[in-house]
């Protein structure tokens, strides 16, 4: 079956499993996070699947739990470019987009690291612009300090100008290497870019020929409403998090609606949640894996691990199976975790965590399962397809950016038993098209960064 | 007899001579392509080289280049060479992998994670190599820091301009960082232990807390400790501050005596300048580098040379060879006997002098070189141990 043209396409992202409890390491078959065969592995994992591109999140410290490191979910994980870059040469068709920090790069750098892997991939990189801008990071960097939360998205929002306008900067003919001429380069053809604010003295020639795709797909996960504004300005691609339908549908409104303002058509930007799975043969087997997968998820010490992280408070008496602490948190100078918390959300993020686990009568350990082991789509594979169909068909979402609990093979089931049914509703790719760039994947509009004007 | 030798070669666009990328055999248009690197790279790889090095820049023309414009007669633009590196890993087997880093504006953090994620990906083969950096196009490209150097003082010595002095300093701080952010994470770190639910020991992770005078840096890496430990650090050297940048930080120096008589002075001066400050426990191995142009008769590299040095004369502080491949043979010989630890070749064209070097030099030149015995490692190919982490705790014995 191929695509049924009077149906949307679904798009999907394969996120290769991150730092977090929801990567399962306790499981036998769990294996290397680092190794560079498992995320081979999982990349042509991806790409059987079809998948538009390979997601990889980044943190630029290792997490900390009351000052010291956090020592019971996966750690470490590697230099996000270099991977991507390594994957580029055992994979041809997938997009390959990766996690920056617009606050702890510079432009002219981090321009030309991702126009390289633009060249080096065939036209298939992407950027999820992320603006993570505190002092425990900055820490790990020569701006130190952190920059102030309000700049985050101003210096994003530059970030990404002065990187479109070097990715721009050479017209596709730029290198003539005419021999018997002499001449290499029409210099003409490249153009100087300048931006001189409050936050960049930027007067630059980039040195990186135009590359395939024209720039590299630019995807944004960020909620709050300057995240809204970056993206309907520059991204092509949202991830978000949310997920139930509603919700979803009133999102994906809310933010296409605002493109029109921007002249830019609705599918110049697509919205790609991120989205868990449990499949099993019967709905019943599927909700009974979804269980032991979310307690896997949530050990006892995990449970107790993230209340100590909000309190910022010893925990170790407290019974993960028995009801929340009634003490207040500590509110010092910093969050555990070193987001520069301020002590109201605190406060807000404790009677929220109340609210849930006494509406429904949650011990510890079912609240923080609730929170962040609840698997998005849990049934038999006809179940997962249908749904995922019915989200993009009724403008829920464009597709998903699905998540596997296992390192390296988590996809592996959602590939060989989900793919094939959403082939078969004619709503999702069964083939690649031979030279498709990532934008050209996920049905983007073209980007010609100084194409020759016609004759 | 004389110790054999390593060959590495030294990659860049089109090759060493300013007017390689006009000659029939050259790709001029294929530079930043991925096919042309993996040619390029397999065939250093098949042909036994020991490691490649990638050149690079953070701007578009020369260093110390003040035209407003670029040149249009010189090949212009190129990839990031870490990650062209990083792409190679996988396509190749035994060849190391050792890309041009400029320490002045790059993130120190984000540079030694690269780094060692080249080496998990290469499975051990990742080098760097250090240049000092700040030349006035760059630091206007990033836009961060106005102060720098302009150029090399007329006397072309760096220690006149405490600009550059000051360069080097910060490319030391770069070469510590790189090596103690690898050293962060001990190589059983990642423990796994189902009993007690840890995934890692948090004491056998350090911070590197690292307050320099250019730059701090307090966390530990973020990488796992990768197949060789520390990745190999090299620089080229040719005078007393690089010298001692070299002496002090490197694992390797790449140095360029006019000739094989000379050779003895650098060595000399290097060993004083470790002897003074050198904190690594091996000794520095000493590379000379040798532009090379390879035809089958001394005649055709001679015509060859001279077409390219009409359209475009080289100046290099190396010495140039143009001859057949027992010429260069016979100078890899030389060089061995003045007791150098390695050659680092580098092609006047590209592909044309590595196809040559790996077909017709080194198969004549194997009575001289150092075999691959199959070391696991670039480092252990070279002689150098895989190192333990600084923070492994010695077993303490009751
Ligand atoms: C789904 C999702 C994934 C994210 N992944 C990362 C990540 O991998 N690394 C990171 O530093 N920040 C990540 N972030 C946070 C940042 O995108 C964002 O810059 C930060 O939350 C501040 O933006 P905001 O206030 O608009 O949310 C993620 C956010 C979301 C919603």
């Amino acid at each position: 079956m191929s695509l049924n043209p009077a149906k949307r396409q679904i798009h999907l992202a394969a996120h290769f499993p991150g730092v977090n409890n929801t990567t399962v390491w306790t499981d036998p078959t769990a294996g290397s996070q680092i190794d560079f065969a498992s995320f081979e592995y999982f990349a042509r994992t991806a790409e059987r699947g079809r998948f538009d591109y390979l997601f990889l999140a980044e943190g630029l410290r290792l997490r900390e739990h009351r000052g010291r490191i956090h020592e019971l979910d996966v750690l470490g994980r590697p230099n996000t470019l270099a991977v991507l870059a390594a994957l580029a040469a055992v994979t041809e068709h997938i997009g390959l987009v990766g996690t920056l920090s617009t606050t702890f790069n510079e432009p002219y750098e981090l321009a030309r690291q991702l126009a390289t892997i633009d060249h080096l991939s065939g036209g298939r990189a992407g950027w999820n612009a992320v603006t993570s801008s505190d002092a425990f990071h900055g820490a790990n960097f020569r701006r130190g300090g952190y920059l102030d939360h309000a700049d985050r998205y101003v210096r994003a929002s530059e970030f990404a100008e002065i990187s479109k306008a070097l990715w721009g900067s050479w017209q596709d003919d730029a290198i003539v290497a005419d021999a018997d001429a002499g001449v290499y380069l029409d210099a003409e053809r490249i153009a100087r870019v300048r931006h001189q604010t409050r936050l960049f003295d930027v007067d630059a020639l980039f040195d990186v020929p135009a590359s395939p795709q024209g720039r590299p797909v630019i995807v944004q996960a960020g909620d709050s409403a300057d995240g809204r504004d970056f993206a309907t300005d520059h991204a092509d691609v949202i991830f978000s998090l949310h997920t139930e339908f509603e919700d979803a549908q009133d999102f994906y409104r809310d933010v296409k609606g605002r493109l029109a303002a921007r002249g830019r058509d609705e599918e110049s930007l697509k919205i790609l949640p991120a989205a868990t799975f449990v499949l099993g043969d019967t709905a019943e087997e599927a909700r009974e894996r979804s269980r032991e997968i979310a307690l896997a998820q949530v050990r006892p010490e995990t449970a107790i691990t993230y209340l100590e992280q909000v309190w910022n408070r010893d925990f170790s008496g407290y019974d993960p199976d028995g009801p929340l602490p009634e003490v207040e948190p500590d509110t010092g100078p910093e969050s555990a975790q070193g987001f520069a918390n301020r002590h109201a959300a605190v406060r807000a993020r404790i009677a929220k965590l109340r609210e849930t686990a006494a509406a429904e009568n949650l011990s510890i350990r079912d609240l923080i399962i609730r929170l962040t082991a609840n698997h998005t789509f849990v049934g038999t594979p006809e179940f997962v397809a249908g749904e995922i169909d019915r989200y993009v068909q009724e403008r829920a979402t464009d597709g998903f950016t699905v998540v596997g609990h296992l390192t390296p093979h988590g996809l592996d089931e959602f590939t060989d038993r989900v793919v094939p049914l959403l082939q078969e509703r004619g709503s999702y790719r069964d083939t690649y098209e031979d030279g498709a760039t990532l934008h050209d994947l996920l049905g983007l509009p073209a980007v010609r960064t100084g194409a020759p004007v016609g004759v | 007899m004389t110790d054999r030798v390593h060959v590495a070669v030294a990659l860049d666009g089109a090759g060493w001579h300013p007017a390689a990328w006009r000659e029939h055999s050259a790709r001029p248009a294929a530079l930043t392509t991925a096919a042309y690197w993996r040619d390029l790279v397999r065939a250093a790889d098949e042909a036994g080289v020991a490691f490649v090095t990638i050149e690079d820049a953070l701007a578009l023309g020369e260093r110390f280049d003040t035209a407003p414009e670029p040149r249009t007669d010189r090949v212009r633009g190129r990839l990031d060479a870490v990650l062209l590196a990083s792409f190679l890993a996988p396509l190749t087997t035994r060849v190391g992998l050792v890309p041009t880093v400029t320490t002045t504006h790059p993130e120190p953090f984000h540079v030694a994670t690269g780094l060692q994620t080249l080496d998990h990906a290469s499975l051990g083969r990742a080098g760097v190599r250090l240049v000092a950096g700040s030349t006035p196009a760059e630091r206007a490209n990033f836009g961060r820091r106005a102060d720098g150097p302009t150029g090399l003082p007329e006397s072309g010595h760096v220690e006149e301009d405490p600009q550059l002095v000051a360069a080097f300093r910060e490319a030391g701080e770069v070469a510590q960082a790189i090596r103690g952010l690898a050293d962060s994470w001990e190589d059983d770190a990642i423990i796994r232990d189902l009993e007690s639910g840890r995934f890692v020991d948090r004491d056998r992770i350090h911070n590197l807390d690292f307050s320099g005078e250019f730059f701090s840096i307090t966390g530990a890496s973020i990488v796992p400790r990768s197949p060789q430990g520390q990745p190999l650090v090299t620089a080229l050297a040719h005078q007393s501050i690089p010298y001692r940048f070299a002496a002090e930080h490197a694992d390797v120096v790449f140095v360029t005596p006019a000739d094989p008589a000379g050779t003895g002075a650098i060595l000399a001066e290097l060993a004083e300048a470790a002897a003074q400050v050198r904190t690594e426990p091996e000794p520095l191995r000493v590379f000379v580098d040798l532009i090379v142009l390879v035809e089958d008769t001394a005649d055709a590299a001679r015509e060859a040379w001279d077409r390219l040095e009409a359209r475009a004369p080289l100046v290099t502080d190396a010495r140039i060879v143009v001859g057949t491949p027992d010429d260069v043979v016979a100078e890899i010989r030389a060089f061995a006997e003045a007791g150098v630890d390695g050659i680092r070749l580098r092609p006047a064209r590209l592909p044309a002098d590595l196809n040559a070097i790996a077909e017709e030099v080194l198969p004549r030149a194997s009575a001289l070189l150092v075999g691959d015995d199959g070391a696991p490692t670039l480092r252990e190919r070279l002689g150098l141990p895989r190192r333990a982490s600084r923070h492994t705790r010695s077993e303490v014995s009751a």
